[in-house]
């Protein structure tokens, strides 16, 4: 779309004044704040608390619950998208409307109703701990969680993607020979990874910060099952305001640099989808 | 997005075995089901386990439980509106004009979705919270910010900013300025404009971000949890209510936490339902929008 002159038509003063203002007052003041916070410690102090043993752990945690959570998002996503796009099958409409679920229900919901399915006495915590699969209060709860939270993310990207597919690629493919394996894996496979990327990208940058679900699925020890936001928390809770301002700084310098992948990887796919 | 029309291809070629339809078909039915399915079905069910008469007393017999609802119910509307206001003026701003720093203001606007919410609450602690400043000259001037509603809003505002905004760009910058250039033609004036041509154009955008908005809003959850303190019948929100229900001791915790848990499903439910019924208002629109779908399905 083409820019319009300024004179053209009225209002873009008034709306780049209040979009300046808003944007000042509800990010880049409480960014500077933070920022003014953290440097309030010295670099020793400012070091101590941005990697204390305690806040290594909670790194460590963080990083691989996303991690691995946005690893099963892409097969999960993956197979959900394909069947979504490829088949009919009763109820498929249901199922679509479903994937969204997770962007809708508040984080505190999932939390409640994860943690108390798997417990002991829940639903389907009655049949997978006698079996030694423990959810509530686990590391594996945590990643579940966040599989729900980031499940949207790759079904998302790699759906439009998948139907925009041309059917004669396909085609060719197999009239040359290829058997429907090898057409899958040399034809559609390269064309799904960059969506998948882009959706592996999101689902783990939203696993990063979340903080909802994981408290109610997590016991949050220390060392054990503390993710990066609750250890935030505690130091808050202790009013160590800039220790936690510094921890703080960490995970958004964390989260920018997924925020700048995740742009370069979309400009990638963009080129090669 | 999967009613597109399906593409047209010769069955026998490029059909998957049926052994591998059954097997996907079966594993999307079992993946949803058990991440999705199973999880609505039992907020439910552990809600009303105790019959409708337990139900409805948990939503009214607890006060906390009321005021968590008032608040909310005053908090988001609120907060959209700060985000209504916002979205337009950012909207009206980038899908009309090229200045100078305007993708360092799309940028921004995406802020929210890369920021854990415990940070956001954090940020609003340190500019408005105790030693700070800001905080403290407000204060004797009478004002509470953190601890108190207007933090509660200003955090929601923070968190869900970039919902209006984004669905408003690509559909503005899809209808294009000529028939808000006629009328400026024609001698309308700037509100005349906006009322009259920008306001139809973009309502169900509008509607669109508004809903998703208040759905996030309502639900909010680590960013309040940091700037509300926890004050039990003053500054608890409903997400806030539900995890303390959660935690109570005794039998009567988790029925409570449930029952209160249902009413902000019944939201996202109402919100996915209204979701389903925009959506192909808005494709007529924005059609040729083609560069933003991906991001916007992936944080809408």
């Amino acid at each position: 779309m083409q820019g319009v002159s300024r004179r053209a038509l009225p209002g873009f003063g008034l709306g780049l004044g209040y979009t300046i203002f808003y944007l000042s007052i509800l990010v880049l003041l409480p960014l500077a704040a933070c920022a003014w916070k953290a440097a309030s410690l010295g670099p020793r102090e400012f070091l101590a608390a941005v990697w204390s043993e305690r806040a290594q752990a909670a790194y460590t945690l963080t990083f691989s619950v996303a991690a691995m959570a946005a690893v099963a998002n892409v097969f999960l996503g993956l197979i959900v998208a394909w069947s979504l796009v490829r088949y009919s099958f009763p109820g498929k409409r249901l199922v679509d409307a479903l994937v969204d679920v997770p962007l809708a229900l508040p984080t505190a919901v999932a939390g409640l109703v994860y943690a108390t399915l798997y417990m002991n006495n829940g639903w389907l915590g009655q049949f997978l701990v006698p079996l030694g699969i423990a959810a509530a209060y686990t590391k594996l709860g945590i990643v579940l969680v966040l599989i729900f939270t980031g499940f949207p993310f790759v079904v998302r990207t790699v759906q439009p993607v998948l139907a925009d597919l041309d059917a004669e690629v396909e085609e060719a493919a197999s009239v040359l020979g290829a058997s429907r394996w090898q057409t899958f894996r040399r034809v559609l496979l390269p064309t799904l990874i960059p969506p998948a990327i882009t959706g592996f990208a999101l689902a783990f940058a939203r696993g990063l910060g979340e903080y909802g679900s994981v408290i109610f699925i997590s016991s949050n020890m220390p060392f054990q099952t503390e993710i990066a936001p609750v250890l935030i928390v505690s130091r808050l809770e202790e009013f160590a305001y800039a220790e936690a301002a510094a921890i703080a700084v960490a995970l958004l310098a964390i989260s920018f640099a997924v925020l700048a992948l995740i742009n370069v990887l979309e400009r990638w796919s963009q080129r090669h989808g | 997005m999967g009613d597109k029309p399906a593409i047209p291809r010769s069955p026998h070629r490029t059909a998957d075995p049926w052994f591998v339809r059954y097997a996907l078909v079966g594993m999307t039915l079992a993946i949803v089901g058990v991440l999705i399915g199973v999880p609505l079905a039992a907020v439910f069910s552990y809600a009303f386990a105790n019959g409708l008469g337990a139900y409805w007393g948990n939503l009214v017999n607890n006060a906390d439980t009321r005021h968590a609802i008032f608040l909310t119910m005053v908090v988001a509307p609120v907060a959209v509106a700060l985000n209504v206001v916002f979205g337009i003026a950012a909207a009206w701003v980038i899908a009309r004009f090229r200045f100078p720093g305007r993708s360092i203001l799309t940028t921004l606007i995406d802020l929210p979705f890369s920021v854990s919410p415990v940070v956001a609450g954090l940020l609003f602690v340190l500019i408005f919270g105790m030693n700070a400043p800001l905080g403290e000259w407000l204060r004797e001037h009478g004002y509470r910010v953190i601890f108190a509603p207007p933090g509660i809003v200003l955090a929601t505002a923070f968190v869900t900013f970039p919902f209006v905004a984004r669905e408003l760009i690509p559909m503005m910058e899809a209808v294009g300025p000529e028939e808000e250039l006629a009328a400026r033609s024609l001698g309308a004036s700037g509100w005349q404009l906006f009322w009259r041509i920008t306001l139809p154009n973009i309502k169900w955008g509008l509607l669109y971000g508004v809903i998703l908005c208040n759905a996030r809003a309502m639900g909010e959850f680590g960013a309040v949890y940091v700037v509300s303190g926890r004050i039990g019948g003053q500054t608890d929100t409903i997400p806030i209510q539900v995890q303390k229900l959660f935690d109570t001791p005794g039998p009567n915790g988790l029925p409570a936490a449930f029952a209160l848990a249902s009413v902000l499903t019944l939201l996202a439910l109402v919100t996915l339902i209204a979701k389903v019924l925009i959506e192909p208002k808005l494709r007529g629109v924005d059609a040729d929008a083609a560069v933003m779908p991906i991001r916007e399905e992936a944080t809408g």
